[in-house]
C-alpha cells in the first residue's frame, strides 16, 4: 500500500510560543520539530508497510528549513518526504494549506493519506476534512484503531458518545488520535540512513495550486487584533501542610460554589 | 447578519453546544437553526426556544450515520438557498469535520475554537485564545459565508420560550461523500449523574494510581452532590467508563466547579473542561500543566487531600 502521511513543523514545545505583532503570524525563527501527534501518523503508516509492504512518503507545507523536521521522521522509516515550500504560500489559512497538501497529495496518488491529530501550534483540528474535500476521497477521523480488509479501511472513531466503526473504500482519507499507537524512536541505522532518503522540494506551481489562492492573497480569514488572555483572576496557591481541604472548602463556601 | 447555525442532536435531544451558539448568533441578528439526520423534523420546533425563527430539516437517509461529508453536502445546499451570511457550529468530533469541509467546498473562511463573537462595524468578529491560552486573537472573515467552529462551553443556551418555523429541504450528495459507511456502534452507557449536566464535576487522571482510588472521587462527589468524570488515559486505561471521558475526544463540559484530581492537563483534557466556572487542580507535581490555568492549584497528595474534603463537606450537612 502507498501512504501519504501528512505532517507539519512546529515550534519545539521548549520554545517559548510568540505571535509576530507586525504579521501577526505565528513566529517560526526558533527552534522547531515535527508536530508531536503527527508521529502518530508516521508510526501508523510504517506499522501499515511493516505488515503489507508498499511505502511511505511524508507530505508537508512549510519553510525550506522543515526538511530538518522531516528527515525525524525518515529516521524513524518514512521513505521519502515532498515538501511544498513557496513565498507565495505564506500565510496560508486552512484553505489555502489544504489546497497546497491536496496538490502534493494528488501527484503522489497514494491508496491511503494520514493525519494525526492536531497541531500543535495553531490548535487546529480540521485540517484533514478539508484536504479530503479538496480530493474528492472518503474521510474518517478521530481514529483509535485503524484495519484493512478488501480494499476497504476500517476505523473506530472515538467521539463524545462512545466507539463508531466506519468502513471506508481506498484511497481515503484517515486521521488518526494520539491513542492510537506509540511513536518508535528512530534507531541509530534509522538516523544514518535518513540522510540520504529522497527529499524532494515543490513549489505552488508545481502542485498546481495558483500564487492567488494560497497564502495571504488566498486566506479567508484575517487576524484582526492581539490582546492579552482574559484573566481567570488571581490564582490561588496552595500547598498541602495538612490544611488544604479545609482550605478548598473554606474557599468552595466563600464563591458559593455548593 | 443571518446566520446559519448547526445544531447537532443525540438520542432526540440537542447537543448543549449548538444550542448556546444558536442563542448568541440571535443576539447578532437573525438566526436560522439546521437539524439533519433521522429524528430532524421531530425536534426542530423545538429550537425556538432557544433563539432560532426558522428550522430547516433533512432527512435523507444518507444523514443518517453520524458522517461528516453527506453533511456538508447538505448544508452547501442551504447556504445556496438561503444566502447566509454566516454558519456556525458548536464545536464537536462530527462539528469539527463538517465545519472544514464546508469550508473547503464553497471556499470559505474558517475559524474555530471561538470563545466569543460579537458584530462591529457590520463584521462578525470572533475571539480565539491562541497559544495555550496565552494570547487572544480577534479573527474576521474575507468575503462569505463566514464559517465559525464555536469552543465547547462558551455560551451557555438561553431558552426564552417560542417556535420556530419548521421548513424541510432535499440536497442531492456528491460521489465521495457517500462512501464511507458506519459499520457498528459502540455506546458506553453511563451510570450515575451525566458529567454534562453535573453543576459539579470531580475528576481523576493517572495520579489517583489505581482504578481503586475512583472510590475517593466517587463519594467526593456524592458529598458536593456532583458526578465524576476521567482523562482518556485513564477510561483508555480501562480504569472508568468512556461515559465519564472528559476531553477532545469525549465530553466537553462547562459545571460551575471542576475539581481536577490526578490529572496532569494535557491539551486533550484542557480542550474538554477550560469553560468551566472555578477549576480546583489537586496534583503531587508542582510543574504538572493544569497548574498554568487553574483557579485554585494544590500541589499535595489527592489520597490525603479528598478523603479529607468529603469529610468535611458530609459534616457541614
Amino acid at each position: 500500500m502507498k501512504i501519504a502521511v501528512c505532517v507539519k513543523q512546529v515550534p519545539d514545545a521548549t520554545v517559548h510560543k510568540r505571535i509576530d505583532p507586525a504579521t501577526k503570524r505565528l513566529d517560526r525563527s526558533g527552534e522547531a520539530a515535527l508536530n508531536p501527534t503527527d508521529l502518530n501518523a508516521v508510526e501508523e503508516a510504517l506499522r501499515i508497510k511493516e505488515a503489507q509492504g508498499g511505502e511511505v512518503v511524508l507530505v508537508s507545507l512549510g519553510p525550506e528549513r522543515a526538511v530538518d523536521s522531516l528527515r525525524k521522521a525518515l529516521a524513524m522509516g518514512a521513505d521519502r518526504s515532498v515538501l511544498v515550500s513557496d513565498e507565495a504560500a505564506a500565510g496560508s489559512d486552512l484553505l489555502g494549506t489544504a489546497r497546497a497538501l491536496a496538490g502534493a497529495l494528488e501527484r503522489e496518488s497514494a491508496d491511503l493519506v494520514l493525519f494525526g491529530q492536531a497541531s500543535g501550534d495553531g490548535d487546529g483540528a480540521v485540517l484533514w476534512a478539508a484536504v479530503a474535500e479538496n480530493l474528492g476521497r472518503p474521510l474518517i477521523s478521530q481514529v483509535a484503531a485503524l484495519s484493512f480488509e478488501d480494499g476497504e479501511a476500517h476505523g473506530k472513531r472515538q467521539t463524545e458518545h462512545g466507539y463508531d466503526t466506519i468502513s471506508a473504500p481506498l484511497p481515503a482519507v484517515v486521521a488518526v488520535s494520539d491513542a492510537i499507537n506509540e511513536p518508535r524512536y528512530p534507531s541509530l541505522k534509522g538516523i544514518m540512513g535518513a540522510k540520504t532518503k529522497p527529499q524532494e522540494t515543490l513549489s505552488l506551481t508545481d502542485v498546481g495550486v495558483e500564487a492567488g489562492s494560497a497564502g495571504e492573497a488566498g486566506a479567508k480569514t484575517t487576524v484582526l487584533d492581539l490582546g492579552p488572555p482574559p484573566s481567570r483572576g488571581d490564582q490561588v496557591k496552595i500547598e498541602d501542610d495538612g490544611s488544604a481541604a479545609q482550605k478548598i472548602l473554606d474557599l468552595v463556601v466563600e464563591r458559593k460554589l455548593l | 447578519m443571518k446566520s446559519l447555525v448547526y445544531l447537532e442532536h443525540y438520542h432526540g435531544a440537542f447537543e448543549k453546544g449548538g444550542l448556546g451558539v444558536l442563542g448568541k448568533a440571535a443576539s447578532l441578528g437573525e438566526a436560522t437553526g439546521v437539524v439533519l439526520g433521522e429524528g430532524a423534523s421531530g425536534i426542530a420546533a423545538g429550537a425556538g426556544a432557544f433563539g432560532a425563527a426558522k428550522v430547516y430539516t433533512c432527512e435523507a437517509s444518507e444523514l443518517t450515520a453520524p458522517l461528516p461529508q453527506p453533511r456538508v453536502d447538505a448544508l452547501a445546499t442551504l447556504v445556496e438557498n438561503t444566502g447566509a451570511d454566516a454558519v456556525l457550529f458548536g464545536a464537536s468530533v462530527l462539528a469539527a469535520d463538517v465545519a472544514s469541509g464546508l469550508a473547503a467546498r464553497l471556499d470559505a473562511g474558517l475559524n474555530w475554537d471561538l470563545t466569543d463573537l460579537s458584530v462591529t462595524d457590520g463584521g462578525l468578529v470572533g475571539k480565539r485564545p491562541a497559544l495555550g491560552d496565552t494570547v487572544v486573537v480577534d479573527v474576521g472573515w474575507k468575503g462569505g459565508p463566514k464559517i465559525g467552529l464555536v469552543r465547547a462551553g462558551s455560551f451557555d443556551p438561553v431558552e426564552s420560550g417560542g417556535t420556530a418555523e419548521v421548513e424541510s429541504f432535499d440536497t442531492s450528495f456528491s460521489d465521495f461523500s457517500t462512501l464511507a459507511a458506519l459499520t457498528g456502534q459502540t455506546v458506553e452507557a453511563s451510570s450515575g449523574p451525566s458529567i454534562e449536566d453535573a453543576d459539579i464535576i470531580v475528576a481523576g487522571g493517572r495520579g489517583l494510581g489505581s482504578p481503586e482510588a475512583f472510590t475517593l472521587l466517587e463519594e467526593l462527589a456524592a458529598a458536593l452532590g456532583g458526578a465524576v468524570g476521567a482523562t482518556r488515559a485513564v477510561v483508555d486505561a480501562g480504569w472508568y467508563p468512556y461515559s465519564t471521558q472528559v476531553g477532545q475526544t469525549g465530553k466537553s463540559v462547562s459545571p460551575r466547579l471542576y475539581i481536577a484530581c490526578g490529572i496532569s492537563g494535557a491539551i486533550q483534557h484542557k480542550v474538554g473542561m477550560q469553560g468551566s466556572g472555578t477549576i480546583i487542580a489537586i496534583n503531587k507535581d508542582p510543574n504538572a500543566p493544569i497548574f498554568d490555568f487553574c483557579d485554585v492549584g494544590v500541589v499535595g497528595d489527592l489520597h490525603q487531600i479528598v478523603p479529607k474534603l468529603t469529610e468535611l463537606v458530609r459534616s457541614r450537612g
